[in-house]
């Protein structure tokens, strides 16, 4: 594994081979490892290593960047040469920043530390061990007469920024993954975990709700497609909000290419819909710092339905600055959530945290409360139809059920949705707890389980 | 790179391998971007590595390192092994592989210039002139161009003989324009979305864009977008220009056809597909106009899904998908292929990089065109009453491959054989047998485009993959549009 000492060796070959005003060099890899199953069968089984060498120069106002995952010095000096032929060819960007300083990386930006997440535990799961993990869910399914499709994932994963003006970050940790699906004659269901501590994740358990959900929603039903009373698991609602929150982009906004232009300041959501980007949050993943090495702030993005903030890189906010725009766009700074240069996204929030409504329910409880409606597990190939009226499409997969007189009462076939994302979060009835939740169309976050009126569903597919 | 192969293999043999590949990459990217008059990015990157694949006490294992020492390559080889001998702990179906002949060869994909030794100055004085040229049309808000050049170089090694060494380069070009107005985001792409066209051609394919040449009318029409009347809602014959068909092809053929996901090996990610083994040469997938085939032979074109051998050392082919209208074949791995009876796999199997397993991808999945010549526009004058859509936006299917919707960035109305009003957000929807049951039309080979799809994502972890679609343009009966935009 890669660690602090070897980073500053490559940093200080990677220095000598310079002749650039500037240079910057990210460091990003490690280790993975997953066991995937299906039909009750290990089906692929891989491991890799790989550590990757961006070099960013800065010339007369001008950058590019270059990448390798070769560390001898003949490598390092092309990789630097390559990064330098790319900037100089270009003209000088007037909006380009120097690169950051140590006093601009580290201040304004409150907490000093995140919670530890690297677990030598996570680290040492082997082969054996991750079989073994597969083995426990595999025999649920035979309890259940099922088949059973997953994956045991393991990685250990390092970050490091190092610049010409003594910026020196670092970020490592640990990473544990398990889904399941499980599938019967005529259904299915899934379920998801992850967590830096592979302790924290019970493949078992996982395995015998997934076939649970996929005993009790045997025989689908057909109702009709119309808008219904929808309770959402955590990882649906995870899939589907994640479209949004690219949007909450300083550069976005400047683009217009946002669904909040002209909207920051102004109520799109109910009431009860606040929430943060929280790198520090117990619960959230990721390293405390952006692509230039930006200490990560805490920015409220949301409060009470209302778009309160953007996140910004710091050319981002800079820009912003300078635009009648500004005055309308929250508190206007550098805020850590830059990608690396350049860029042509700037930044977006992706420690997302629902802050919840302060009276959590739990899904069952939702289910007692609602007369008529629809349970969804999970959620399925989102992808933005309109982008100012955020409307998203997708499917319901995995365990799909219909809730009358507040019982779950059988599983249903399929539907597609077409769905505009600020009406759905005006029509949120109830949240659970926010929790750790992963999906697979969208960035982990801690987000609730949601009870939403007048969900669109435009049309029931044939299983 | 010989003794790269010798210390895999046989480190791979000696713990006990049954079978052993060895795929060593080397990789390089270039990647332009402008966005509104501005360099948007410019970046080189390189890798190299090997990954082991391996078949132990009869499971599967895969390694990669990018460490080529003779130690780092045993240590990935035997690594390769124990996770082998694990995976055999949980199996219920034994793993055979077909049979296929060892290779020795060594290939190139076709290019006339090389693109790496194209300046740079040259590259984005192109893309800044498109920029320009599309923001001078007024109301155009943002715009954005790319430039992407790969050259990808492969040498495959196996415990049964074979040695392949293969070089693909491959270029991709093209633009987009925004418009933003009142409380809509209009977006024109050019010449499709997903970065452009994309081909395994050297920079040749951007000369033959003519990107500059198209700029002003899609920025004109991007913005002519505000002013037009919203798709309507209901039923009615629709016309796919032929990047939109390409995309069908690739959602409602391309993968309900792979064989891992038909025989459940998806089913926790990407899903299964509703092309059971039953259904084959006996389900009527399209009309009798429908000829789909999986081609990775260079004779097929130039697609982003063309090569030598695939990535498990099986030869090229070009599979019959739909035949006449009749269902007649998969995408398979030797593995897969074992387990439907065949004798051989059709050679889908590829591998993101070095560091990636191969999985079953799609090739070149592409419809044939008409036998006669029809042009798009003697296709429209044969049509009544319809809409022409154009460029994809937005993609969604269900997964079983069975429901699908889809949004274009421009629609234009059809009537009496003419086309009428620009028509803004248009979608169309459908199930997929339905849909191409209902094709009654398919332009002729002078309207046929191999276009190729960059960013198909599959497998854990992820995996984005090159595919190529060559579609003429069709049209399709009785087919539901705009309930996209129906209750919001």
């Amino acid at each position: 594994m890669f660690d602090q000492s070897k980073a500053h060796d490559v940093f200080d070959r990677i220095k000598k081979h310079s002749t650039a005003d500037d240079v910057e060099v990210l460091i990003v890899g490690g280790r993975n490892a997953l066991t995937r199953f299906a039909n009750n069968t290990i089906t692929q089984n891989v491991a890799e290593e790989n550590y990757e060498i961006s070099v960013r120069t800065v010339v007369d106002g001008r950058t590019a960047r270059a990448t390798t995952n070769k560390f001898d010095d003949e490598s390092l000096r092309r990789v630097v040469q390559a990064s330098e032929r790319l900037a100089k060819v270009q003209d000088a960007d007037p909006d380009l920043l120097p690169i950051v300083t140590v006093a601009e990386a580290t201040g304004g930006n409150a907490p000093a530390a995140i919670p530890s997440r690297h677990f030598a535990r996570t680290v040492a799961v082997g082969p054996q061990e991750r079989a073994s993990g597969v083995e426990s869910m595999v025999a649920v399914a035979h309890k259940h007469g099922h088949t059973s499709a997953g994956v045991y994932a393991v990685s250990e994963h390092v970050e490091a920024l190092l610049n010409s003006r003594g910026v020196s970050a670092w970020h490592t940790q640990s990473h544990a993954e398990v889904s399941v699906t499980m599938l019967a004659r005529d259904s299915s269901g899934w379920q998801k975990s992850n967590s830096p501590d592979v302790d924290q994740i019970d493949p078992a358990r996982l395995a015998e709700v997934a076939a649970e959900k996929a005993s009790s929603s045997a025989g689908p039903k057909e109702i009709p497609p119309g808008k219904y009373t929808v309770i959402f698991e955590p990882s649906a609602v995870q899939d589907i909000v994640g479209f949004m929150f690219w949007d909450f982009s300083g550069l976005s906004l400047l683009d217009q290419r946002s669904f909040l232009t002209d909207r920051v300041g102004k109520k799109l959501f109910g009431d009860n819909i606040s929430v943060y980007d929280d790198v520090y949050h117990p619960l959230q993943s990721g390293a405390p710092f952006d692509g230039e090495g930006v200490r990560r702030a805490r920015v409220e993005l949301i409060r009470n339905g209302v778009v309160r903030n953007l996140v910004y890189s710091r050319g981002s906010a800079a820009r912003m600055c300078k635009t009648e725009l500004a005055a309308q766009a929250g508190d206007v700074r550098a805020t850590g959530h830059g990608f690396p240069l350049p860029n042509e996204m700037g930044e977006a929030p992706l420690n997302i945290v629902f802050a919840g409504d302060g009276a959590a329910k739990s899904v069952d409880q939702m289910v007692a409360e609602t007369e008529r409606g629809i349970l969804v597990t999970r959620l399925w190939y989102i992808r933005e139809v309109d982008p100012y009226e955020k409307i998203v499409t997708g499917m319901t997969r995995d365990g799909t059920f219909l809730v009358e007189n507040g019982k779950v009462r059988n599983g249903l076939l399929n539907f597609r949705f077409n769905q505009s994302l600020p009406e759905m979060l005006s029509n949120v009835e109830a949240m659970g707890e926010p929790v750790r939740a992963s999906g697979e169309e969208s960035f982990d976050m801690v987000v609730p389980a949601m009870k939403v009126r007048d969900f669109n569903f435009t049309e029931v597919t044939k299983f | 790179m010989e003794h790269i192969a010798e210390w895999a293999l046989n480190a791979a043999r000696m713990r006990g391998a049954s079978y052993a590949e060895a795929r060593l990459v080397d990789d390089r990217n270039r990647a332009l971007a402008t966005k509104n008059g501005k360099i948007g990015s410019a970046s080189d990157s390189e890798s190299m590595g090997v990954g082991v694949r391996v078949i132990a006490a009869g499971g599967w294992g895969f390694a990669a390192t990018e460490d080529l020492t003779q130690r780092g390559i045993e240590l990935c080889a035997s690594h390769a092994v124990e996770i082998a001998k694990a995976s055999a702990r949980v199996k219920e179906q034994e793993l055979r592989l077909v049979a296929e002949p060892p290779a020795l060869v060594t290939w190139s994909s076709r290019y006339e210039v090389d693109p790496f030794t194209t300046s740079v100055e040259e590259n984005l004085d192109l893309l800044l002139r498109v920029d320009a040229e599309l923001r001078s049309v007024s109301g155009i808000t943002l715009a954005e161009t790319n430039m992407n050049f790969r050259r990808y170089e492969q040498w495959f090694w196996n415990s049964e003989g074979s040695r392949i060494h293969q070089t693909r380069i491959t270029s991709g070009a093209g633009y987009a324009a925004y418009s933003f107005a009142g409380s809509e985001i209009q977006k024109r792409s050019y010449p499709n979305s997903f970065g452009g066209q994309w081909q395994n051609k050297g920079y040749e394919l951007v000369r033959e864009l003519n990107l500059l040449e198209n700029a002003r009318r899609i920025a004109e029409e991007c913005v002519a977008l505000h002013s037009a009347p919203q798709c309507p809602q209901g039923r009615t014959a629709v016309i796919l220009d032929s990047s939109q068909l390409g995309l069908q092809i690739h959602e409602s053929v391309g993968h309900p056809i792979e064989l891992d996901r038909v025989l459940g090996m998806e089913a926790n990610f990407a899903g299964t597909s509703f092309l059971t083994l039953e259904k084959l040469n006996a389900l009527r997938y399209g009309s009798e106009l429908v000829n789909v085939v999986a081609d990775a032979t260079e004779a097929h074109g130039p697609g982003l899904g063309t090569f030598a051998y695939d990535d498990e050392g099986v030869q090229a082919q070009c599979v019959p998908i739909i035949t006449r209208g009749l269902f007649t074949g998969y995408l398979s791995s030797r593995d897969t292929a074992e387990k439907i009876g065949r004798t051989r796999s059709g050679g889908h199997m590829r591998a993101e990089n070095w560091n990636r397993v191969p999985i079953v991808r799609m090739t070149n999945v592409s419809i044939l065109p008409g036998e006669k010549p029809l042009s798009l526009q003697q296709l429209i004058s044969d049509t009544d009453d319809g809409i022409l859509m154009q460029t994809n936006r937005s993609w969604s299917i269900d997964d079983k491959r069975y429901n699908f919707q889809f949004g274009c960035e421009i629609g234009w109305e059809i009537k009496a054989g003419k086309l009428g009003r620009m028509l803004k957000n248009p979608s169309y929807s459908g199930i997929t047998t339905e849909f191409w049951n209902s094709m009654d039309a398919i332009c002729g080979p002078e309207e046929w485009v191999l276009w190729g799809t960059p960013n198909c994502g599959k497998g854990q972890p992820q995996q984005v993959m090159g595919t190529g679609h060559g579609a003429s343009p069709a049209r399709f009966r009785n087919v539901r549009i705009g309930s996209a935009y129906s209750g919001s």
